[in-house]
């Protein structure tokens, strides 16, 4: 079992805050596409398309055939530790810093014998279930897991360098006036953060479910407005320095295209929370955060962007809004990039039409409030960065991935049967 | 300019001097966080005050502070011009920049209804409410703006637009009241603490929205988000309120002033 992670003590106000430090950053070009599967959960490698050779390290043609016929697959997960070693020394400044270091060759039921990093509650020469995942460099690396779930097993050192959790971090959702706010706050309360701060805007005006947010256990309602450079400036001031999640909820939906519409009011209302709503979060909290990337047990850790799967391809039925999403999904990738060797990860969930009342008119399946929430939390718990939630999302990324062209006609022609 | 038109306004300026005539500021400071009026969601919506600082002594312009703002014609303290409303569509000179400027200094007559506002929140303000007033304070003469005092700019938060599941609650006139004061006292305009000139439930009376639809169909003015009418007097307060001139403008946020004398406040 590993040792339950307890609360952070307060911060020493007299100790200077540790600048987050790197694993290796360097990697090949093929080593990306590990990487970048490692972002979504997945534990993929190449294998060769000729002789079924699974390959490992990655490399240009297999080296048992030598076709070139390679492709990268989804792997099984199981394997078993055949040797392993303590790290007390390093020349690495960021293991130097975690020592001791468990690593050690796992042999994979897939075939390779690969190098990784293994939880503590490995035991010597067991089996073990493979995972990879992005490491504070944003690069994939393999962590060996015991087989079968142990006490605290999330509690683990290497595991949480790994991870987001939410337990003992303090998270702010940026928008509690929907039920997608209200869920998520729950849910990361539920998750063991220690304070969720939930946003409020306009707070002249009532909204559903206020009694129940105010009630919930270590939920803190504080006013902030996305589309208001102040508001979220003051907000920024009191709680940027120990923010070490950030969950933007807000989102501006609205029907119609652009000839659908008259005047560019309700598409400046879009961008204004979908965009600039980003824009000002991330110049407000953005520097804090990547400042704090190693702050102990409760260091900032991930900052997350619920978007429209259609940001990645416009759907004319919700044609201007998709748009704004677009525009918000580009900066996220400006974040991801600007957070780089800070060790907080963007999280991007894109989802599939949502259960909310300005997409009412669009048939089921909808991704509910509280499926969102939960995977946000489940992406947290396991450090997912790319989470791709709901059958419609499933369907527009896996073809997204195929040819963004095709998509594309696809949408267009869906667009137009089912404009409203 | 006459004589005696430079003794008036010397004996004024000497006035103001002095202190026998003061100052009143009736508006609120434009604040991102004040109420706006909120319509049902599929319609256009009220933008509220946002501010972006364009710089501020740093390097986006190093000796100077200045700020982009951005709002409805509709925010904060502002006034209605007849255009405003479909009833005063056509109109000659209904928009901002058209209304002739002595609309803008006119004496004002203040009803004072915060009792009965305190005791019902949909409190609507009627004709024999008025005559009841009148008989204190002598008629309201024509060319006068009315003002509404009910005291709501003391509220904050929620309890200001004070909406509910029917919608919001906050007094106004009664159209009896709207077509007193547009036909038997004939005034310049209409002003109110609240959001707008009408009541909160205003789209349930006849004609809906009667101080909008009776108002500016008939060439009067509004204004709303007013303030500090508890320190004016029944009637003597001269009231000066002009809005930007914005081309074809339907109103426009404002710097509401009234001219008080001493004795009288």
């Amino acid at each position: 079992m590993s040792e339950s992670l307890q609360r952070p003590p307060r911060k020493d106000p007299q100790k200077r805050t540790v600048t987050p430090t790197l694993p290796p950053q360097a990697r090949s070009r093929q080593a990306i596409v590990f990487s970048t599967a490692a972002a979504e959960g997945r534990l993929a490698l190449q294998t060769c398309g000729a002789c079924e050779h699974v390959i490992y390290p990655p490399r240009e043609l297999c080296p048992k055939c030598w076709s070139m016929h390679i492709e990268w697959r989804d792997i099984p997960d199981g394997g078993e530790l055949v040797s392993e070693t303590t790290l007390r020394t390093s020349v690495n400044t960021y293991f130097r810093e975690r020592m001791p270091w468990r690593i050690g060759t796992v042999k994979l039921d897939a075939g390779p014998l690969v190098l990784a990093h293994i939880h503590g509650d490995v035991g010597a020469y067991a089996r073990v279930k493979m995972i990879a995942r992005t490491d504070k460099s944003g690069q994939g690396v393999l962590l060996a897991l015991p087989e079968k779930e142990t006490a605290n097993m999330a509690d683990d050192k290497q595991l949480r360098e790994l991870t987001c959790n939410p337990k003992h971090r303090r998270v702010l959702v940026t928008d509690g006036r929907t039920e997608l706010g209200q869920r998520m706050a729950a849910a990361l309360a539920e998750a063991g953060a220690s304070e969720v701060f939930v946003g409020i805007a306009e707070n002249w005006r009532p909204y559903a479910g206020s009694a129940e947010l105010a009630a919930m256990a270590r939920v803190e309602i504080v006013p902030l407005d996305v589309t208001d450079t102040v508001s979220v400036n003051e907000l920024a001031g009191e709680i940027g320095g120990k923010t070490d999640i950030l969950i933007n909820t807000a989102e501006y939906v609205r029907p119609g295209s652009a000839m659908q519409r008259q005047g560019i009011l309700t598409a400046r209302d879009e961008m204004e929370t979908n965009y600039f709503g980003l824009m000002r979060l991330i110049q407000a909290f953005g520097p804090a955060m990547r400042g704090r990337g190693a702050d102990g047990d409760n260091s900032a850790c991930a900052w997350v962007n619920l978007l429209s799967v259609y940001a990645l391809s416009n759907w004319q039925v919700y044609g201007s809004t998709t748009a704004s999403q677009a525009a918000a999904y580009s900066l996220s990738q400006c974040l991801r990039s600007e957070f780089t060797g800070s060790g907080v990860k963007v999280v991007n969930v894109l989802f599939g039409p949502l259960e909310e009342s300005w997409r009412q008119p669009l048939p089921p399946p909808k991704v509910t409030p509280q499926r969102l929430a939960d995977s946000v939390v489940h992406a947290l718990q396991q450090g997912i960065e790319n989470v791709t939630l709901g059958p419609v999302a499933e369907d527009v990324v896996r073809r997204y991935k195929d040819d963004p062209f095709v998509l594309e006609r696809e949408l267009i022609q869906s667009g137009e049967r089912q404009a409203i | 300019m006459s004589n005696s038109n430079s003794t008036v306004l010397e004996a004024l300026a000497s006035a103001m001097a002095s202190g026998d005539v003061q100052t009143v500021d009736l508006t609120h400071t434009l604040d991102s966080e004040f109420p706006v009026i909120v319509l049902p969601p599929e319609f256009g919506q009220c933008a509220p005050f946002r501010a972006e600082v364009v710089s501020q002594y740093d390097e986006r312009g190093p000796g100077w502070y200045w700020q982009n703002i951005s709002m409805c014609e509709h925010t904060g303290t502002h006034f209605d011009a007849p255009v405003h409303w479909i009833s005063g569509k056509d109109l000659p000179n209904g928009s901002v920049d058209s209304i002739a400027p002595g609309a803008f200094v006119k004496p004002a007559c203040v009803i004072d209804c915060s009792t009965e506002c305190a005791a019902d929140e949909d409190f609507l303000l009627t004709p024999e409410f008025i005559q009841a007033w009148e008989k204190k304070h002598g008629e309201i003469p024509a060319g006068n703006w009315v003002l509404m005092r009910s005291d709501w700019s003391k509220r904050s938060g929620a309890a200001y637009l004070n909406m509910r599941e029917d919608g919001a609650h906050s007094p106004g006139p009664s159209a009896d009241a709207v077509r007193f004061l547009v036909e038997q006292r004939d005034i310049v305009g209409f002003g109110t603490e609240t959001v707008g000139t009408d009541a909160g439930q205003a789209a349930h009376l006849t004609p809906p929205h009667p101080a909008h639809y009776l108002f500016h169909g008939a060439g009067k003015y509004g204004l709303q988000c007013l303030t500090n009418l508890d320190q004016l007097p029944p009637t003597g307060a001269i009231l000066l309120c002009p809005p930007l001139k914005i081309k074809n403008g339907s109103g426009s946020p404002l710097r509401v002033l009234a001219l008080v004398a001493r004795s009288a406040a």
